[in-house]
């Protein structure tokens, strides 16, 4: 909402030298934050003053065009010019090139004077052209910034003044006056006003206040006027889409007239266009009084109009000329022909007021909140009077607004008001709070004192009665966000001010610091980045490839994923199901930016719908829903696991003296995935796997001792890494975190730990090369029984020496008893019998 | 050594004089030994078997008896003075030798190669943790939630109600098909709803985490981004304590200079409703006020909806933004260089913030 000062003067007591900032920063301490000052003088500078032309020489030039050679008289004749500076002219009477051909001689303009600075920091000076000293302008009202129509310059009779030569023009034009624009909350309807922003400035200085609807004289009932009916057979939540009309009637206008200075200015200055007199008429009292209004040309309706849904497929032209079909939810003002309107949104084309206007019905009308914001939403008609509509309008400010219209069409439009008018509708019932005494001091924290209570609430314009333990307080009748006492409690605060509240600490009960899981994933997330890694961040959005090729091991399977409604872009439609598309992305993006060596990882959640989808309704606000409704809203959310993806490429340090790097490979993927086992205290398995992402033959399974598959980690497949303009051999790993801390133990018991000495045996084993190694050492340690302490595999070897498809593994065996020193017979007789089990399982030959 | 060639005279053990010249001579040949090769050269010259000394001391065999004892003197210490010249020279050979060597192994420390790579944090995920620190030290609890949640505890619970305009697609991701009553949380309030769903008052919870509106990403926007959000629910809360919690938490992020300020505002969900702005010394472009967040007492249908009695229990409830908290406290610009994952940005702040 834009605040021209000089309005907002007339209702309340704004220092004569304030300025915009000084306005918002009282305003803000209510709750109006600020927005942006406008003001004209920002970037207009005067001297610019009403000339009147003398006269016009026409001259055309060699390129087709002709330009005026003029006279024009600054300064009333017998009087002395006043002002002094280069291209003044002492006489009075400036001679100035106009290329517009829109005035006479005669014609009083305005003229920006050497000195003068217009906006686009353009300054006049005297200055040669077309053989002349060209000494000012004459301006458009476009140069002067307050209108686009720059076909021609200002004369100021056809906006219907007939200044003194040499007035002030920026005075005359308004533009002196300067608009604070502050953010209204979507709660505070009635602030939409000057009539409401007044009351608050009022609230925030303890000034007076002039309440602009007791300026106008409205007679206390109307009767015998058009006819209207409200027929609303389908409300929203039982509420009438229209319960109060007011029309009058106007005759005789003269909808040509200009619109006074002083009105366009205050309108321009509140953001809002000048279009003809009595749509100006209309919007000027919308902004004073908060209450839209309509100006419907009389001649043009036919019948009794009556507000009513609208029916299936009937449509309307609205103002801005464009055909609309109608919902039946829409509330209509319609006459015998038809729509004429969508109530309190915008109205119809047909019977619109136009320069041959001369009889006007004005509206005045209280529409329901919800519906008209429905139809703002359905035809996407943001229009100053639905913002009004759908936030609240003062039920009984609508007969006065009607009459503001009529008196300012009688003023201004030379109209006569009919004396008949009409009135339809039912107030609603006034809201009653019961406010108990110590509730706001309560709530708020600031021992309020009866006075401080019951003073701030009858200046919002409450009525405030004494009641059994505490107070009754009628809420006024422009406040409709006022319902409970928790309400009244954040007025009774913000007119004492916010700043008043002290500050108490609350001490929380012992607490158990972070959870176990919480725990977990940071001791995750840390222990990566001490790993090298890097830790990114990316959007969960990805394509439906992405997810079938991510999201699911087996080439061809399709991943179900969850779909957004409204994406930001189509492409990236769906939410993740793997971490990895993201991550890849932004590998990719670093690559192009020039960094080749990269170890990045992401954690995050996927999205996993399982059979059911949400819920087809839910529960209403304000009540606890029973535990069935609950756990079917708890069911309906998809599966969001934790998981943590990582993707290198090129080298795992910098190059350096002393120091060659080594590229990364899939086993550091791998290794990357058991370290993340290791910091949690779960074994991760590694297993040959398959994966559609990854190389057919670099792949690795990772899962938990019981067999749940956790991820893939390996070497990413050729062709996806050429697809994504990604380096050969980039690798990558993704596990589901959630599944590693859930298999985390709760306790770890502690084991005995023997200082008996060790005996140590290795052992050279030739197996088929199909054989994973892994398996081959399960059946050693598991052949070797009790008495192994650890073996490891420390080589693999396949070539000469060993016969084709076969290969050499050698593992390190280490034996210690619990409770005496091992003979070299009894750690043989363990080597051996491990041999043997891998002997009887694989066929492993001792080398 | 010339004074040592086969065929030199052999001193008489007697003749302390002579003795005493080949003492002086092996002493002076000790200390003229400039390495330990040189040094063992001497040695054998002035004390190996063939050296004037030892050739002497062999000679007291065949000394009268009563010489004997006289040239064993003689002998045992002038021979004991050349052996302590040479330990003394060893020792001090050797030491020279050590010097020399560490000397030579000198190399060039700030030549060094760097082989670990130092790894990084995404600083939302470190400031995250950081809040959550503070909070965990006051007592509260940190919950956590879905991304993907029911309209109901994003929107209903918190009583907003049904035509707010929050609620169109316009600001909010539905998931599809919208009758699914799905969405992307806009805040992390539904895991308010969650908390106190799941436990019984009194309930002070911290819930930090992702949310989602439909901005389209440029410097200051974007579609994804992090929210903290706290709730104290107990007996007599009120709004003082939120602004003593919330100046507790600012002091501990930003210093004891901190201040707050707290300004009328309206959301569905709290009444009294509060904006809340931080007193930025430290701020770029000199000390000024920011606008820092929202806050206020939890308004009593929200209770209700959670089951919990408004007329027993009041509860305040506040949030923050992590990209805005770190625009402003680590000065950063531009809201894409959080989102693009470039990894000079991470790297920058590598394990702090």
């Amino acid at each position: 909402m834009r605040i021209p000062l000089s309005w907002l003067r007339e209702f309340a007591a704004v220092p004569a030298g304030a300025t915009a900032e000084d306005l918002m920063a009282e305003l803000v301490k209510v709750g109006f934050e600020e927005e942006a000052v406008h003001r004209p003088t920002d970037t207009l500078q005067g001297p610019i003053v009403v000339g009147q032309v003398l006269s016009i020489v026409k001259e055309p030039q060699t390129n087709g065009k002709t330009i005026n050679w003029c006279q024009v008289r600054v300064v009333p004749e017998g009087q002395e010019q006043s002002l002094t500076g280069e291209g003044i002219d002492p006489s009075g009477v400036q001679g100035i090139i106009c290329g517009a051909h829109n005035f006479v001689e005669g014609d009083k303009v305005v003229v920006t004077l050497p000195g003068a600075v217009l906006p686009g920091d353009f300054h006049i000076s005297a200055r040669k052209t077309y053989g002349h000293l060209s000494a000012g302008m004459i301006a458009s009202v476009r140069e002067l910034g307050i209108g686009e129509d720059h076909d021609g310059i200002l004369v100021l009779s056809r906006i219907g003044l007939d200044p003194e030569i040499g007035t002030d023009a920026m005075e005359l034009l308004g533009l002196y006056d300067q608009a604070a624009e502050i953010n209204v909350t979507p709660d505070r309807g009635y602030a939409f006003s000057i009539r409401g922003v007044a009351r608050e400035y009022a609230h925030a200085t303890g000034t007076g206040f002039t309440d602009p609807a007791s300026k106008v004289q409205a007679p206390a009932e109307l009767s015998g006027g058009y006819g209207v009916k409200l027929n609303d057979d389908a409300p929203i939540y039982g509420k009438p889409g229209c319960d109060r009309f007011v029309a009058r009637t106007v005759r005789g206008v003269d909808a040509t007239k200009p619109t006074p200075p002083w009105m366009t200015s205050r309108l321009r200055l509140a953001g809002i266009r000048s279009i003809s007199l009595p749509v100006d008429i209309s919007n000027y009292v919308m902004l004073e009084l908060g209450q839209p209004t309509h100006c419907y040309d009389l001649d043009k309706l036919s019948g009794d109009i009556v507000v009513r849904r609208a029916v299936a497929g009937e449509k309307i032209t609205t103002l801005d000329d464009k055909e609309r079909t109608l919902d039946v939810e829409d509330l209509l003002i319609t006459d015998g022909s038809g729509a004429i309107g969508i109530a309190g949104v915008m109205g119809g084309a047909a019977t619109e007021v136009s320069d041959s206007t001369s009889n006007v019905l004005v509206e005045a009308a209280h529409f329901d909140e919800v519906s008209i914001g429905r139809s703002r939403r359905r035809h996407k008609l943001p229009s100053e009077a639905s913002k009004r509509f759908e936030r609240g309008v003062d039920w009984h400010v609508a007969d006065i607004a009607a009459q503001r219209v009529v008196d300012l069409l009688v003023d201004l439009a030379g109209g006569v008001a009919d004396e008949a008018g009409t009135d339809v509708g039912t107030a609603p019932d006034a809201v009653t709070i019961a406010l108990p005494e110590a509730f706001a001091a309560q709530r708020i924290g600031i021992d309020f004192t009866e006075e401080q209570i019951t003073t701030s609430l009858v200046d919002l314009g409450a009525v405030v009665e004494k009641a059994d333990g505490g107070w009754t307080v009628t809420a006024p009748s422009w406040r409709n966000d006022l319902e409970t006492k928790e309400d009244l409690s954040e007025e009774i605060a913000r007119l004492v001010g916010y700043d008043n509240i002290p500050a108490t600490l609350p001490v929380a009960p012992p607490g158990r610091g972070l959870t176990r899981v919480q725990q977990q994933r940071r001791r995750l997330i840390q222990s990566l980045a001490d790993a090298g890694l890097t830790e990114v961040l990316a959007y969960p959005f990805a394509s439906k490839a992405a997810n079938d090729t991510f999201g699911v091991a087996e080439q061809g399977a399709a991943r179900s994923a969850v779909k957004l409604a409204n994406p930001i872009s189509e492409e990236h439609g769906f939410l993740r199901t793997s971490i990895l598309p993201g991550l890849i992305e932004v590998a990719k993006r670093n690559y192009s930016r020039g960094f080749r060596d990269l170890a990045l990882f992401e954690s995050g959640l996927v999205f996993l719908p399982g059979e059911t989808l949400g819920t087809p309704s839910i529960p209403p606000l304000g009540v606890k829903p029973s535990d069935e409704v609950l756990d079917a809203l708890y069911d309906g959310v998809p599966d969001q696991p934790l998981h943590v993806a990582a993707v290198l490429t090129g080298h795992d340090s910098p190059a350096a003296a002393g120091h060659t790097p080594r590229l990364w490979d899939w086993s550091d993927a791998l290794d990357i995935a058991r370290l993340a086992g290791d910091v949690l205290g779960v074994e991760v398995v590694v297993s040959q796997g398959a994966h559609q992402a990854f190389h057919p033959g670099r792949a690795a399974q990772l899962s938990l001792r019981t067999g749940e598959v956790v991820g893939y980690a390996g070497e990413l497949h050729p062709k996806l890494l050429a697809a994504h303009d990604m380096p050969a051999r980039s690798v990558a790993l993704e596990f589901n975190a959630d599944a590693l801390f859930e298999a985390a133990a709760d306790v770890i018991v502690a084991r005995y730990i023997s200082t008996f000495p060790v005996a140590t045996q290795d052992v050279a084993l030739v197996v088929p090369q199909e054989i994973p190694a892994d398996q081959v050492l399960e059946a050693l340690r598991e052949g070797a029984g009790e008495l192994l302490e650890d073996v490891a595999l420390f080589d693999v070897y396949a070539g000469k020496g060993i016969e084709e498809g076969k290969k050499s593994l050698a593992f390190g065996l280490r034996f210690r008893a619990t409770d005496r020193t091992l003979t070299a017979d009894e750690a043989s007789a363990a080597r051996e019998s491990a041999v043997a089990l891998a002997a009887e399982r694989f066929g492993a030959v001792q080398r | 050594m010339t004074e040592t060639l086969p065929g030199a005279a052999i001193p008489n053990p007697t003749d302390e004089a002579a003795i005493t010249a080949a003492v002086d001579q092996a002493i002076a040949a000790i200390a003229g030994a400039g390495s330990l090769d040189e040094l063992k050269a001497v040695r054998l010259a002035h004390t190996g078997e063939k050296s004037p000394l030892s050739l002497a001391n062999r000679e007291i065999g065949g000394l009268p008896k009563d010489q004997k004892a006289v040239a064993g003197k003689l002998m045992g210490s002038s021979r004991g003075r050349v052996n302590k010249a040479l330990a003394d020279r060893t020792a001090e050979l050797e030491a020279q030798n050590d010097a020399r060597i560490l000397l030579e192994e000198t190399v060039d420390v700030t030549a060094a190669p760097r082989r670990r790579r130092a790894g990084a944090r995404h600083p939302l995920s470190t400031l995250q943790d950081r809040v959550a620190d503070i909070f965990v030290g006051m007592g509260w609890e940190i919950a956590e939630g879905p991304e993907v949640e029911s309209e109901w505890f994003n929107f209903d619970a918190l009583n907003f109600k049904p035509d707010h305009p929050a609620r169109e697609m316009q600001d909010t991701f539905f998931v599809e098909p919208p009758e699914a009553h799905l969405l992307m949380r806009t805040h992390t309030s539904p895991v308010q709803v969650r908390s106190m769903l799941e436990r019984e008052a009194p309930i002070y919870v911290l819930c930090p985490g992702k949310v989602f509106r439909t901005d389209e990403l440029d410097a200051t926007h974007t579609p994804v981004f992090h929210q903290f959000e706290g709730l104290a629910i107990d007996k007599h809360l009120s709004m003082a304590d939120l602004r003593g919690t919330l100046e507790h938490f600012a002091r501990q992020m930003f210093g004891d200079e901190a201040q707050i300020r707290l300004r009328p505002n309206y959301f569905p969900f709290t009444e009294p409703s509060a904006e809340l702005d931080i007193w930025h010394p430290g701020a770029k472009g000199g000390p000024r006020w920011i606008e820092w967040g929202g806050c206020g007492m939890v308004n009593p249908n929200v209770l209700r909806a959670a089951g919990i009695d408004p007329d027993i229990y009041s509860g305040f409830a506040f949030g923050m933004g992590i990209e805005r908290t770190l625009m402003f406290r680590n000065e950063v610009g531009d809201m894409r260089d959080m989102i693009e994952g470039d990894v000079r940005f991470s790297e920058h702040f590598g394990m702090e913030i």
